[in-house]
């Protein structure tokens, strides 16, 4: 019976195919919509939170220079306020983890005939476990090496293929940092792209000292441009905050009420909220999509109720011949249904398709989920049981006289 | 004395109207016995139109009861009654009133399927009957594709696909030429020959005396009841010769 009915179904959409390929467009539409903005905003958001963790979790950076102040000032972090024993003494700060005091700027490479532009850091071997950076190839080097400024450096996966290509095995080799030799240690696992698109493997690490004293220069001997902390949790991050705040206040003379010549930064925070936006957008995009679905299912409503009409003389003789009210009622709720799984099927191909086109063309990451899949498969279900009983019902209530005169 | 199909008795039917209610049907009483060919006649307007839609079961009556094949059927509930059009009642439309884009086999296996008959049977017992009614050949045809004389065959057999007690034709011959209609009211005469009780609604007089009784309305009443052919014989036969139900069936 069931079969019979489901047959009848196919039979009426065949019946008038424009019709029906219309009214499937809109679920068509609707379902695509939903499956490709899911895919590339669940994409976005996988993507923001692999940079997160990139980054390292629980951390802060506290720069030097004033954050905001009168008069003319220096860019934040030239200012040559923070030194090591700045970093020294945050180490002993409760709930914090690990400090680096960290320097950087940009220099000429070179090796052989090859040479290359790139950002130098110069930090301390902790630097690396905050960052969770690890070595895939190589050693780091050690507090030794701090201590004695010994011209070493680790690379990152960009200066590798620049400098050395494919052929030569960059560990134990020496480039020239400056005009100075420094010899290779070790290689950084690839970290791919910052939020902003900043190449974070076009990067070299030298210990702080070598940093300080032959490639940079110094205004203040042992002042460094930034300290990178980390706090044990995210539940004492405000604890550290404060405690950071104040120790570099008490350090640095600063009275309550004047300008600090520091600025502490929640790094995981800007991250949160930048995982938060995306997650945001992707709801909206996500809702914004549904609507059509809901559109869709308004159209699907109409064609029913005009296919009821134009049935009527049809219904009247089904009843006439036996048809109970639920038999004219399935018959014409499986047709709303069978309209819309078969649109939210293409849908759900065109939508797949798409966001595999959107990855091609713009290389932005897309995830497919079986989840949002499903979802979409069962709102559409929904969606044809919900705008089809309607129509359904009242094809099942007609008087089955008036039916069979109907003209 | 034979079983009756069909027994109506103080049957009243009003229909509301701005001006309050109007009676179509007033005090009829019918009794019909299985096996019986009975025309129904009267003008536009004599209520005969009415009493064959509660025959049918597609109307309820104000007041009064019917009895068929036993059941009373006044006031069943819906379902009760879409089944008991299902299984005891054929009908013949004088508009045929085919699905015009299922093929004839799904046209006379349709009552089938709301009696939960398997795929298998349906079309069997289908093709069975339209090439009992003489159109074997064109099972897979649309109605559209046919005369109107064989949309009435088709008709026919899918009244009779599910052994009802009962035809019930209403106008049959109303869209058809006076040749076919012969064809198909020798048809009517077979299967009344076979034993099937057949109810049919005309206002002809030519095609009311092809049946056994004439029953005729006026103003809502049965004015005259007359029998001119003892049950189970017809003016073309006097013994069976072709059983077309009991052999499809």
């Amino acid at each position: 019976m069931f079969t019979a009915m489901l047959g009848e179904a196919w039979h009426a959409m065949g019946a008038n195919r424009l019709r029906t390929f219309l009214t499937m467009l809109g679920m068509v539409i609707g379902v695509s919509a939903v499956v490709l903005m899911m895919a590339i905003g669940q994409g976005a958001e996988a993507a923001v939170k692999r940079s997160i963790s990139a980054m390292g979790s629980n951390l802060f950076v506290v720069l030097s220079g004033p954050p905001s102040a009168g008069g003319a000032r220096s860019a934040t972090g030239n200012a040559p306020s923070l030194n090591v024993k700045d970093a020294n003494a945050i180490s002993d700060l409760d709930g914090v983890v690990g400090v680096a005091p960290v320097t950087m700027g940009k220099a000429q490479i070179v090796f052989g005939s090859n040479n290359w532009n790139t950002d130098i850091i110069g930090t301390t071997p902790s630097y690396l476990d905050i960052r969770g950076w690890n070595l895939s190839d190589g050693y780091a080097f050690s507090e030794s090496d701090i201590r004695s400024a010994t011209r070493v450096a680790l690379v990152g996966k960009t200066i590798v293929q620049n400098i050395f290509g494919d052929n030569i095995d960059p560990i134990g080799k020496t480039i020239r940092i400056k005009q100075s030799p420094f010899v290779i240690l070790g290689v950084l696992d690839s970290k791919g792209q910052t939020l902003d698109g900043r190449d974070q493997d076009d990067t070299i690490i030298v210990p702080l000292t070598t940093a300080q004293r032959k490639l940079f220069g110094n205004q203040l001997p042992g002042s460094v441009r930034q300290i990178m902390v980390q706090a044990e949790s995210d539940n004492t991050m405000p604890m550290v905050e404060q405690g950071l705040n104040s120790l570099l206040n008490q350090r640095h003379n600063i009275r309550e009420g004047s300008d600090s010549d520091f600025s502490v930064r929640n790094l995981t925070a800007i991250a949160n909220s930048a995982a938060e936006t995306t997650r945001t957008m992707s709801l909206l995009l996500g809702a914004i999509a549904s609507v059509s679905l809901l559109v869709g299912g308004i159209g699907i409503m109409n064609i029913m109720l005009v296919s009821v009409t134009e049935r009527t003389r049809e219904i009247g003789i089904r009843m006439a011949i036996g048809a109970r009210q639920r038999d004219i009622l399935l018959q014409f709720l499986l047709e709303a249904i069978v309209i819309s799984i078969v649109g939210c099927l293409i849908g759900i191909a065109i939508g797949v398709g798409g966001a595999i086109m959107v990855n091609i063309i713009t290389k932005a990451e897309i995830i497919i989920s079986v989840n949002s899949v499903a979802i979409a498969f069962g709102v559409a279900a929904s969606i044809g049981v919900f705008f089809g009983f309607y129509p359904a019902r009242k094809a099942a209530m007609l008087n089955p006289i008036e039916a069979l005169r109907y003209q | 004395m034979q079983k009756s199909v069909i027994e109506v008795s103080g049957l009243y039917k009003d229909y509301q109207t701005a001006a309050g209610p109007f009676p179509v049907l007033k005090d009829v009483n019918l009794r019909i016995e299985n096996g019986d060919y009975v025309a129904i006649m009267g003008p536009s307007g004599s209520g005969k139109s009415t009493f064959m839609n509660i025959l049918g079961c597609l109307d309820k009556p104000s007041k009064g009861q019917y009895v068929l094949d036993g059941h009373p059927v006044a006031n069943m509930e819906q379902n009760a009654i879409a089944q008991v059009r299902n299984r005891t009642i054929g009908f013949v439309f004088q508009g045929f009133n085919l699905l015009a884009r299922s093929s004839l086999l799904d046209n006379v296996a349709l009552p089938l399927v709301y009696a939960g008959v398997d795929k298998t049977e349906r079309h069997a017992r289908a093709k069975l009957l339209l090439e009992k009614v003489g159109l074997a050949k064109y099972l897979n045809s649309r109605p559209n594709q046919i005369s109107g004389g064989q949309q009435q065959r088709v008709a026919i057999a899918r009244a009779l696909v599910n052994k009802p007690s009962l035809i019930l034709a209403d106008e049959p011959t109303g869209n058809l030429d006076s040749v076919t209609s012969e064809e198909i009211m020798t048809l009517f005469s077979e299967l009344n020959q076979e034993g099937i009780t057949i109810v049919l609604v005309t206002h002809e007089t030519d095609i009311a005396e092809h049946a056994s009784r004439q029953v005729r309305f006026l103003d809502g009443r049965i004015v005259q009841d007359t029998r001119t052919r003892e049950i189970g014989t017809t003016e073309t036969f006097g013994t069976p010769t072709n059983n077309i139900i009991s052999e499809a069936i």
